[in-house]
């Protein structure tokens, strides 16, 4: 079910990969690197990374276009995931994260919505069901599938 | 301190000046006095002293009054100083701001630095002894020497004396290996003099000089010499010279402004005005003096205005040549290209590469490019992160 990840149109524009001074123009910038990282890790179902994996992956180093974020940058930009809730750090010396392209709030609220319209509140159900289910064959069910 | 002569602080005809620096101090002997800022300026005939703050508070001495002079060097806390010591004041000196003083020495303290430069050049003046050679009035003349019938005194008075007669001896040999570069001297007095009477000729059309080479001859003269160059001579200090010179300025700066887009550093405009206003005066164009004359150039309505960038690099541009065009200059130039770095703009406008780099970081700035910074270079982008989604 992986859908072919389209870039958005900054992955083309070399200044992506500089990051850029001016306070405004860097504000964008950030926003757009947190929802491409998050995009991408949702479809490849990537909920954890490290920092070298981040480095060489497609995510920040654009081949073809022969340009690369920088580490400190890609910090920069982790850091931006960190405060807005979808990373957190694995270990001390910040070195691996997971990620989380649904932050865990919008993931309750998205629990209780489902389980209320199939009508299962004030029953006990485990994760696995909720995975993988038949119930959540349904479209906004499966949602849920592979979330680990 | 009573040596001292009141005086306007113009120089003389065929007094010229040697050296001047600024931040002086004047000690009468080792005391204090009030004239604690001063710039001191060594003409070819006297020492003259001006107050930074009260340019009308300005005096001179002979340099025929200096017996001989001493370095002090400068210690924890203490400037360098000169040390002149000076013969008696002559009866029939002007008014100065002494009437006496017990001490025949001054010293002069070098609080902004420049000690060893005007010590070297006063040393020099000592030994040339050029207000020898080039009198000028009266009021300047002083006792050279012993005056006849004197009585030949022992101690520190005949200690002077005999110093200064071996100073004479030397300068009389070395002022005779020199005649051949003051003949130098004198015949480009009156090279610039010629150039001065033909430019004139020019001006009124006398003469059977036809337009175009009028304007040819006119074009030299300008790389050349300029043929009624603004001196402190004939305008004194203070702001009357700055305002002259700032006209002066706009004119000189007219055509090359042009020719650079519009936009010249302040460095580039120092090294043109001081080739083109030749030898004669090279000494007088002083940084600060340029600096000031800027500033005035908004002022008095010439088309043209000197700002400041963030980095501190000052410029002179063409009135009209705003901010914004310089902008929007950039940003047409990047639209057709596509991206540029600063060299590529510059090479494509005509501009100093500094200054292009200049005009580019503050489109930056304004949010209207943004940068890729990689091992290809800093290359310029129209800011798309803004433009669209």
């Amino acid at each position: 079910m992986a859908m072919s990840f389209e870039w958005p149109w900054q992955y083309r524009f070399p200044p992506f990969f500089t990051l850029q001074p001016n306070v405004d123009t860097r504000q964008k910038q950030l926003a757009a690197w947190c929802s491409l990282v998050l995009s991408f890790c949702r479809l490849h179902k990537q909920s954890s990374m490290t920092v070298m994996e981040a480095q060489e992956s497609p995510l920040f180093n654009n081949v073809k276009l022969q340009r690369k974020l920088p580490v400190e940058s890609i910090q920069v930009v982790l850091e931006e995931l960190r405060k807005k809730g979808n990373l957190e750090w694995l270990d001390k010396s910040k070195s691996s994260f997971l990620i989380m392209w649904r932050r865990p709030e919008e993931w309750g609220k998205l629990i209780y919505q489902w389980v209320s319209r199939s009508g299962q509140n004030n029953s006990v159900f485990t994760l696995y069901e909720l995975t993988s289910g038949e119930d959540t064959e349904d479209e906004e069910g499966s949602r849920f599938v592979g979330v680990s | 301190m009573d040596r001292f002569v009141w005086t306007s602080g113009l120089l003389e005809i065929n007094e010229t000046l040697v050296i001047q620096q600024r931040g002086v101090r004047v000690y009468d002997g080792e005391e204090k006095i009030k004239f604690d800022a001063g710039t001191l300026l060594l003409s070819t005939h006297r020492l003259i002293w001006r107050d930074q703050k009260n340019h009308e508070c300005c005096m001179a001495i002979p340099l025929s009054q200096i017996v001989f002079i001493e370095e002090q060097a400068a210690g924890i806390g203490k400037s360098a100083k000169i040390v002149v010591h000076l013969h008696p004041a002559p009866s029939n000196k002007e008014p100065g701001p002494f009437q006496s003083s017990k001490n025949s020495y001054i010293k002069l303290s070098f609080k902004e630095h420049g000690q060893i430069e005007f010590y070297r050049r006063l040393s020099e003046e000592m030994t040339q002894r050029r207000w020898e050679n080039m009198p000028v009035s009266q009021s300047l003349q002083t006792s050279k020497g012993p005056q006849p019938g004197r009585v030949r005194a022992v101690g520190i008075v005949g200690i002077e004396r005999k110093l200064e007669e071996k100073r004479k001896e030397t300068d009389k040999n070395i002022s005779e290996a020199f005649e051949d570069l003051s003949k130098l001297m004198i015949k480009a007095k009156e090279m610039v003099e010629l150039s001065k009477s033909i430019a004139n000729k020019i001006k009124e059309k006398q003469g059977d000089i036809t337009e175009d080479e009028t304007i040819r001859f006119k074009s030299y003269l300008l790389s050349m010499g300029i043929a009624n160059p603004v001196t402190r001579e004939t305008y004194g200090s203070g702001t009357q010279y700055h305002m002259q010179l700032a006209k002066q300025l706009a004119g000189i700066l007219q055509a090359p402004l042009e020719e650079r887009g519009g936009i010249m550093s302040l460095t580039e405009v120092y090294c043109l005005v001081n080739r083109a206003r030749g030898m004669e005066v090279k000494m007088e164009l002083l940084s600060p003096d340029l600096v000031h004359a800027c500033k005035m150039l908004e002022e008095l309505k010439l088309p043209r205005r000197l700002s400041v960038f963030d980095s501190g690099v000052m410029i002179i541009e063409l009135q009209y040549h705003k901010e914004e065009e310089m902008l929007a200059s950039v940003l047409e130039m990047i639209l057709e290209k596509g991206s540029l770095t600063s060299e590529e703009f510059a090479k494509l406008v005509g501009m100093s590469v500094l200054l292009a780099k200049e005009g580019v970081l503050l489109a930056e700035k304004m949010g209207h490019l943004c940068r890729d910074d990689s091992v290809e270079g800093l290359r310029f982008y129209p800011n798309l992160f803004m433009t669209q989604s």
